[in-house]
């Protein structure tokens, strides 16, 4: 009987470690691609965490990537705006490209890149600083205003879009951590839009909030989506089934499987990603 | 009691009441060994503050009466002939003048001493700093020239101390410092109420003096107020620009790790060292003069240097990573990032390390022995290239004197170093409560 409950435990394990495919199942090209990652390997000293991943982020499309912890998800999103160059021992090779521009080429500043592929996080951050100072942060650091009236236009209109104008219209002088949880999100994602970036990272951004700020961050990336490439990593699939248009799914370090939305999560094609969809393991 | 209890692989478990029987016999000596932790510990502080308590008592004890000493006050005529000779009211005029004779008449008049060596006994009650005092209240207002004035002078620290009780009636007339005549004196002067006992500003607005009554630390304070600044504007710059490039940009390496080894170990170095090192390089190689707070003051940085970097290192670190994440999230570049966020959010714990670093500088005494700032200067250094002394050191010079006031005065300057450095670390507590900033 135990060997029994053994072979049920371990029966995952072996279909995980054999049966990820060497090709990405689906189709990883799009039409319009606002970026494009080709042949994408990531190394944190000798440890591979990406496992040559091709992948197009089409423009003004909800992308998201799922897959269980450690499968790289997150690291990969981290090298589409080179937030991994801050890690000494991260190594990238294969090309990432924005409008066809490789961004890991020598002459590339990192600065305009990622003012141009703005990234929210896991943990709300706000800079410990007043509302207007945290969204009128980018905009100043980048000579985006060249008025006090139009710093203002920017700060009120990103507050505006973030759907957070109305509640914090009266303290913007209030410092920004002493908002909500779920306020502090929109306020991070107000000071990323502020600089109006063309590609917006988030990374599991509703995983530290409850179920009543997630719904409004979740509105919040549709509304969007009409005017951003969004790139979202969540742990939840009802999240990706609800905002995104597309998924991609990764495991240990590989895409496993990428397609629309809709057909990833009724007739997943890859036996890996139905299981995980499933809920079988990950 | 209960059966064992078995399981299948027959090994015997122990039951619950069994288990709870067992706890509760061990319970006594378990808490037998928290009661006596508790109280080793607070032996261990009882005796601290027993240490801290005399040594607060017999300094305080000292030092509040070494604030105060004994003045006599005489009425002085004026008189513009003897004082003023050449009558142009020039300092050089006045030292020509016969201010020790003004005071002198009044002394006499005021004891009735007569005869040579009445005289001579009467000369000595008063200190010989009562002519400068003289010359300086007719150089500030020559209008009471001519006239009778009551004016308070400090005795001599002998008399002082027979005064203070230190020196006794009983002695035999041979064994003590202060004769029968002027014990008589003193009487004479005290009977019609003219001895007090007041603040000494001789204490805070006098300089260094071989006589007790004369000696203040004001030219120490100064002394030790250039050295600190010199020693500021140095170490903080550098130290926080060591700390920010160690942490934020300075490659992982040998070579880094290297550095980083040392600065801790200078953190550890006796701080003579650093004396030795200052006279070796400033004075000798350099050629610069000795005693100046200049080199005092960078000889306190190196030793400073250490503890502002180490401090400066750990509040970097403790900003949290999401705040540099935002940053560069939003573009700002790794200098932005640092010069906007990381120092703001560092600088309570990076002032707290520098105004411990200060207070530590304020009172070293052996790297500025080394270079020369222990020399006896009386005047008051105004620049930081003129020969001057610390109040460390100050306090280290008196506290080689025998006179018996130079003891109290010792004790009084130490109740300033001490007010000094409990304000330094006063303000190290508030600056950092005041720019704490939660996130």
């Amino acid at each position: 009987m135990d060997t029994q409950i053994m072979n049920i435990v371990d029966q995952p394990q072996t279909l995980e470690m054999s049966n990820i495919p060497a090709e990405t199942v689906g189709d990883v090209h799009v039409e319009r691609p606002r970026m494009t990652a080709r042949n994408v390997n990531v190394f944190y000293g000798d440890k591979c965490a990406i496992d040559d991943v091709t992948l197009d982020i089409a423009e003004k499309q909800v992308i998201s990537f799922i897959g269980p912890s450690g499968c790289g998800k997150s690291t990969f999103l981290r090298c589409l705006n080179r937030m991994n160059d801050t890690i000494d021992i991260c190594r990238i090779e294969g090309t990432i490209a924005l409008d066809g521009q490789d961004i890991y080429a020598p002459q590339v500043d990192v600065v305009p890149l990622r003012a141009r592929v703005g990234m929210v996080f896991q943990k709300p951050n706000p800079f410990p600083k007043s509302i207007y100072d945290n969204v009128a942060y980018g905009p100043r650091i980048h000579g985006l205003a060249s008025s006090r009236t139009e710093l203002n236009d920017i700060v009120e209109n990103s507050l505006v879009r973030a759907g957070l104008w109305d509640e914090v219209k009266d303290r913007l002088t209030q410092p920004g951590t002493g908002l909500s949880g779920g306020q502090q999100q929109r306020l991070c994602i107000a000071r990323t839009i502020a600089v109006s970036p063309e590609v917006i990272l988030m990374d599991e951004p509703c995983s530290a909030l409850d179920p009543i700020a997630t719904a409004r961050i979740e509105e919040l990336i549709h509304e969007l989506s009409a005017e951003f490439t969004i790139v979202i990593v969540t742990h939840s699939m009802q999240q990706a089934a609800r905002v995104s248009q597309r998924t991609a799914y990764f495991h240990l370090g590989k895409l496993v499987e990428v397609g629309e939305t809709e057909q990833i999560f009724t007739k997943p094609q890859h036996e890996m990603t139905h299981n995980y969809i499933t809920g079988r393991f990950g | 009691m209960t059966e064992p209890r078995m399981t299948e692989t027959g090994a015997s478990m122990i039951s619950p009441q069994e288990a709870a029987a067992r706890v509760e016999a061990g319970l006594a000596a378990r808490r037998g060994r928290e009661r006596r932790f508790r109280a080793y510990g607070r032996i261990a502080i009882g005796i601290a503050l027993a240490f801290l308590v005399t040594l607060f008592v017999s300094i305080f004890s000292k030092g509040i009466p070494g604030f105060f000493q004994h003045y006599v006050t005489l009425e002085v005529t004026l008189d513009s002939a003897r004082l003023d000779p050449t009558g142009d009211l020039s300092v050089q005029s006045l030292y020509d003048g016969d201010a020790r004779g003004v005071i002198r008449a009044a002394l006499y008049d005021a004891t009735g001493a007569s005869g040579r060596s009445g005289r001579k006994a009467a000369g000595k009650i008063i200190s010989a700093g009562a002519e400068q005092r003289l010359r300086n209240a007719v150089l500030e207002n020559p209008a009471i020239l001519d006239t009778t004035q009551r004016m308070t002078f400090a005795v001599d620290d002998d008399v002082d101390s027979f005064l203070r009780g230190f020196i006794k009636r009983e002695t035999p007339e041979k064994d003590r410092r202060i004769n029968d005549k002027m014990i008589g004196y003193i009487d004479a002067l005290q009977e019609q109420g003219l001895i007090s006992f007041q603040f000494s500003d001789y204490l805070i607005f006098g300089s260094a003096s071989r006589n007790a009554e004369m000696a203040g630390i004001y030219g120490a304070l100064i002394g030790s107020l250039l050295t600190l600044a010199v020693c500021l504007v140095l170490s903080f710059p550098i130290g926080v620009a060591t700390a920010v490039y160690l942490e934020e940009f300075a490659p992982k390496n040998r070579i880094t790790e290297i550095i980083e080894i040392n600065i801790n170990n200078l953190a550890a170095v006796p701080s003579v060292v650093f004396g030795i090192l200052g006279l070796a390089i400033f004075i000798g190689i350099f050629g610069m003069p000795r005693s100046i707070p200049l080199i005092g003051g960078v000889v306190l940085a190196l030793m400073t240097l250490p503890t502002i970097i180490i401090s400066s290192r750990a509040a970097i670190r403790a900003v949290p990573p999401s705040i540099r994440d935002a940053a560069l999230g939003v573009g700002a570049s790794r200098v932005q990032t640092m010069l906007h966020h990381v120092v703001p959010l560092a600088m309570p714990g990076m002032l707290t390390g520098t105004i411990i670093g200060m207070a530590q500088a304020l009172g070293e005494t052996a790297p500025l022995l080394m270079i020369g700032m222990v020399a006896f200067i009386v005047d008051v250094p105004g620049s930081v290239t003129d020969p001057g002394t610390v109040l460390p050191v100050q306090i280290f010079m008196w506290a080689d004197f025998a006179e018996r006031m130079f003891i109290l005065k010792t004790s009084a300057a130490i109740m300033v170093l001490l007010a000094f450095l409990i304000l330094m670390n006063a303000s190290a507590i508030i600056i950092r409560k005041k720019l704490e900033r939660r996130w």
